[in-house]
């Protein structure tokens, strides 16, 4: 750092910690190292290749990580089937959710296992949350996944937001105007938090006004919250997913340690 | 760009390579700009579809003095209430975070269902986590004697709304 000059900017950059946790180290591109890059990749990859079975105790990792990706799955799936009968406007949408309910063939079923899976998906990815801290897993060389989860964790609970609003009833509306309301008070981008006038936010201009596309809760919103919840969430939400179980293979498992038995 | 002109020799720079690439570089430059602008602007409607903000709310007849009406209040929000002073119409978006409260005629109080906010008829905030007082909204008469309602301007502070345009004296 002591001769620090723009020309060395790129290699202390490189040499920083937050890059090397990103992308470890670089490869020398001879012929090995160009194949490991190739069947290490998690896209091609899912699994990792070895794994000790130590790591795989029930009490060290509580299955947190693995059920919520299980939710997930489900989410998706019964939420593409909710979509068939669900239509998001404003004279439709609650009479769909209610049709989904009695009328539908095994709609009420379907219904409940998206209604309950979004609530144990929320608290599963906090479940799992606490283990990694609880084990240490969160210290180098994992801070990056760490990162990661957390980016994950606020795309689950924007989902569950989004899809709050879904039905249409009382309930949604309101919790949907107040979360939006809170959002008034972000500094610079809401128009009633700090700094804010500096930049001219006003009611139909600011980050609240583009997540609702309008100045209340109404049938813009309605139609915007279900293109992100079906659309957008989930398919940002599946990337990160790939990240996080990458990392986990590249920073090896934190419970991947020997144990006597 | 102090870098790019170390890393180019002498002779090359002011050369037809060193134009082509600034002009390569700045059109991808500016493609991306423009496009990630475009996207975020498009999130932001040009026209709202939402109702108007002004309604006829009857004649001043209509309402009794000391009376809370709840007859405009599901299709426009507001009360309208007559003292002695006036009508003014009070605003029933909760200054919390914007739900709707509820008249209760019995305790002679506004309560808000969703933190429990507590109002007042003159909507001063008295309870619960609402930081300021209801609003009202700017109200008059046209020309053959009916109340108009402009949602789009309001005022809550003691003083400047119980003058006009926030109370409508009468007399
Ligand atoms: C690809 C994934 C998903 C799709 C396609 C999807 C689709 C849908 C659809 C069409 C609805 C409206 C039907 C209804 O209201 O009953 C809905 C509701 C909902 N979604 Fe999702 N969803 C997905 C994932 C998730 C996830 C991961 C969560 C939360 C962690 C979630 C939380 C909710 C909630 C809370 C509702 C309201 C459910 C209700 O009231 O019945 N969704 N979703
Ligand atoms: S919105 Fe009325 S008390 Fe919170």
């Amino acid at each position: 750092m002591a001769n620090l000059s723009l020309k060395n900017v790129p290699q202390v950059i490189v040499e920083s910690q937050v890059w090397k946790s990103i992308f470890r180290h670089g490869y020398t591109m001879n012929r090995r190292n160009r194949l490991l890059a190739i069947t290490n990749n998690v896209f091609y990859h899912i699994l990792p290749t070895k794994i000790s079975r130590y790591g795989m105790r029930m009490r060290f990792h509580w299955g947190a990580g693995i059920i919520t990706f299980y939710l997930f799955l489900i989410l998706t799936f019964t939420g593409v089937l909710l979509m068939f009968y669900y239509v998001p406007t404003v004279p439709r949408a609650y009479y769909d959710m209610k049709d989904l309910q009695h009328v539908v063939p095994f709609g009420n079923i379907l219904r409940n296992m998206h209604r309950y899976g979004a609530h144990a998906m929320v608290f599963m990815v906090m479940v799992h949350m606490a283990r990694t801290f609880y084990t240490s897993s969160y210290k180098p060389p994992r801070e990056f996944n760490w990162v990661v989860g957390v980016i994950l964790l606020n795309f689950t609970f924007l989902l569950s937001f989004s899809g709050y609003l879904l039905p249409w009833d009382q309930l949604a509306i309101w919790a949907v105007t107040v979360g939006a309301n809170m959002a008034r008070a972000t500094p610079l981008i809401g128009h009633e938090g700090p700094f804010a006038n500096l930049i001219g936010m006003k009611v139909n201009n600011d980050v609240r006004f583009a997540l609702l596309g309008g100045t209340t809760v109404g049938s813009a919103t309605l139609l915007r919250f279900y293109v992100l919840h079906c659309i957008a969430f989930p398919i940002i939400l599946t990337i990160f997913i790939v990240v996080h179980f990458w990392r986990v293979r590249r920073d090896g498992y934190s419970g991947d340690v020997p144990v006597r038995e | 760009m102090v870098r790019a002109a170390e890393a180019l020799s002498a002779e090359e720079q002011g050369t037809r390579r060193r134009l082509l690439s600034f002009l390569g570089w700045g059109s991808f430059v500016s493609f991306c700009g423009g496009v990630t602008v475009g996207s975020l602007r498009f999130f932001f409607p040009r026209i709202l579809y939402e109702p108007p903000q002004q309604f006829i709310a009857g004649k001043p007849e209509d309402y009794q003095i000391g009376e809370v009406s709840t007859r405009m209040k599901k299709e426009q929000r507001v009360w309208m209430i007559r003292s002695e002073k006036g009508i003014y119409a009070l605003i029933s978006v909760c200054t919390h975070l914007g739900c709707t409260p509820i008249w209760h005629p019995a305790e002679n109080r506004i309560k808000c269902p969703c933190h429990g906010s507590n109002f007042l008829v003159d909507g001063q905030n008295v309870a619960g986590p609402a930081p300021s007082p209801l609003f009202r909204a700017a109200i008059s008469l046209d020309l053959v004697g009916n109340i108009v309602v402009d949602k789009s301007q309001k005022e809550n502070q003691p003083g400047k709304r119980d003058e006009p345009p926030f109370t409508l004296p009468l007399t």
